[in-house]
């Protein structure tokens, strides 16, 4: 499988990445280079194997469903690069 | 004062308990040699004053009795561990001027030891490099030069370079380090110090600026196998705000350091003998396995018959992750905010795109990918089905043996600038990453110069949970291994 222009563009909007038509025509080959290297898993048989979803055993803890936190309303918008009536704000998404 | 900045951790903590001299007289000296080495670019911030209160803290809790495992220590901190009100931004323009409100568990259980902190340490941006070259603000130089007249800047390694860096220079007694594919264990290699990455769980993650989270470990960078055990001792620990860490005591490693190894069996993994290594570095290896020999152990051939598909599979898991890890770097709750065109997707996309550099855009772009509708499965789920064949792998090993030894890297420290190609940057990292696919235990303590007079390292990979086995098979190697070298100071 290889990427050309109009796979990385679509990535690109997926990923939320703005990029120039150079910057689309780079990233081709350097993906192909990359995608390419690793489809080397192919030649691995994982018939019948599992795929890894804890890298070590471990139950996942439960919690008791309870509020531990908050009240800090001021801490967590204090790095927002726009806070306005302690919301964050965005640029206008309804006209 | 100055040699107070020669001493390990051990040496710094025992002459000030003992009175031989003051915590306050430790820090001055430290944030001295941090303000004369600048030309390294190893800290992206200086916390002079910072050092100086735990100093003073110390120094009133041993007039008190009142003494902590690392009191009068202080330490360096990787800037993607948040910090309080001190600048963490993970090396990334993305974050330029973030102060965290909030505390990384790890730093904060070296603060509740006692230590005190020099400073922030640069690094690869989002941990995304082997040389600190993809650093916003720009790559740490390693102490280290070639001997052979030339003046070339060489890379201290990545991630954790300018960890890395600061220990080998004397501007820091132990720093933290994070290791993903090697991030600890590579630059420990380039500037001849020692450093552990410790079981997947063990040092919560919790503050850690995340990267790919089912990989990513905190762990201790310093002079010493025994300094590494004191440092880990002190950041490990059960965090109730990690799903993935691991609630178990924190063994005394240091009390339990024994280079005796008899009984023990040190694996050798034939797959680790690769074209293309330079000849000093399989001939430091085979040193490696006598030094073991000599204390005890008893070497076995091993296979890991998958290695060759580690880096693979990681290029795959870690962009995948990180692709999501990185998506909270939108311009709303923190970090840089670009305007754009085309109202809040248009901000995400131009935030996004001034914000992150080359190789961190590559790996989410790849990432992306691999986790797209109709690629999932061919990829990623690929990919996890050979992670665990390489996790099996080791399972099966260690029924032959209790400790495995390999060379770290696959060369010494390269020049900045001489690897271009994302794809040979990455092979530098060939024999770190399946350790680290694993979640197993390992560390890399120096083992010599080469020819050009660069460190090399040796590398042990231990059982989950066993950084003991690791630790002593390291001490064995340092004990061996009589490397005393410094690099001569040109800064």
């Amino acid at each position: 499988m290889s990427v050309d222009t109009r796979t990385v563009r679509h990535i690109a909007r997926l990923a939320r990445l703005k990029m120039s038509d150079a910057e689309v025509e780079a990233m081709v080959p350097e993906l192909n280079n990359i995608l390419g290297w690793v489809e080397q898993l192919g030649e691995v048989d994982t018939d019948g194997v599992e795929p890894l979803t804890a890298v070590i055993d471990q139950k996942l803890r439960l919690r008791d469903d309870i509020v531990t936190d908050g009240g800090i309303r001021d801490a967590v918008l204090v790095n927002a690069p726009d806070a306005q009536h302690g919301f964050f704000a965005v640029p206008k998404v309804i006209e | 004062m100055s040699d107070l900045t020669a001493k390990t951790i051990a040496e710094l903590r025992d002459g000030f308990r003992a009175g031989d001299f003051s915590a306050r007289e430790i820090a001055s000296a430290f944030n001295d040699a941090v303000a004369g080495a600048r030309a390294l670019n190893a800290y992206t911030v200086e916390t002079p004053e910072d050092a100086l209160a735990s100093a003073d803290a110390a120094d009133q809790a041993r007039q008190a009795g009142e003494l902590k495992p690392l009191s009068g220590v202080p330490v360096g901190i990787k800037d993607l561990f948040a910090t309080v009100g001190v600048d963490t931004t993970s090396g990334s323009n993305i974050l330029k001027g973030f102060k965290p409100p909030y505390e990384s568990t790890v730093s904060a259980n070296l603060r509740s030891a006692g230590a005190g902190m020099l400073g922030k340490l640069n690094m690869d941006e989002f941990a995304m490099g082997s040389s600190n070259e993809t650093s916003a603000y720009g790559p740490v130089i390693s102490p280290w030069k070639r001997n052979d007249g030339g003046n070339a800047a060489l890379t201290p390694g990545g991630s954790s370079g300018g960890s890395a860096a600061a220990v080998a220079a004397g501007i820091a007694p132990g720093v933290t380090g994070t290791d993903t594919g090697g991030s600890i264990r590579q630059p420990a290699a380039f500037t001849g110090i020692s450093g552990i990455k410790p079981t997947y769980g063990r040092c919560s993650r919790w503050g850690i600026v995340a990267f790919a989270s089912s990989l990513d470990q905190a762990g201790p960078m310093a002079r010493s196998v025994r300094d590494c055990a004191i440092m880990l001792e002190a950041m490990a620990g059960f965090d109730p705000k990690d799903s993935t860490s691991l609630d178990l005591p924190v063994p005394q490693w240091e009390a339990g350091l024994s280079s005796d190894l008899r009984g023990k069996r040190v694996g050798v993994p034939r797959e680790y003998r690769i074209d293309g290594v330079p000849h000093e570095i399989n001939a430091l290896w085979d040193r490696g396995i006598e030094w073991l020999r000599d204390a005890g152990a008893e070497p076995v051939e091993i296979s890991l018959p998958h290695t060759k598909y580690a880096l693979p599979t990681y290029y795959i898991i870690a962009p995948a992750e990180a692709s999501s890890n990185l998506a909270r770097y939108d311009g709303v709750r923190y970090g840089l905010r670009e305007q754009g065109e085309g109202g809040l997707e248009g901000m995400y996309a131009a935030t996004r795109a001034a914000g992150f550099g080359a190789e961190v855009k590559r790996r989410i772009m790849i990432g992306t990918y691999v986790l797209s509708a109709g690629f999932y499965d061919a990829y990623f789920n690929k990919a996890q089905r050979v992670r665990a064949l390489i996790k099996q792998d080791f399972r099966n090993a260690f029924e032959q043996c209790d400790v495995i030894l390999t060379p770290t890297a696959p060369s010494a420290a390269f020049g900045l600038g001489e690897k271009k190609d994302p794809l040979a940057m990455y092979l530098n990292d060939v024999f770190a990453v399946p350790a680290s696919l694993a979640g197993l235990p390992a560390m890399s303590v120096p083992g010599g110069l080469d020819s050009q007079g660069l460190p090399l390292g040796l590398h042990l990979i231990g059982r989950e949970l066993d950084e003991q086995g690791v630790l002593n098979a390291g001490l064995a190697i340092e004990e061996r291994a009589g490397f005393t070298a410094r690099p001569g100071k040109w800064w």
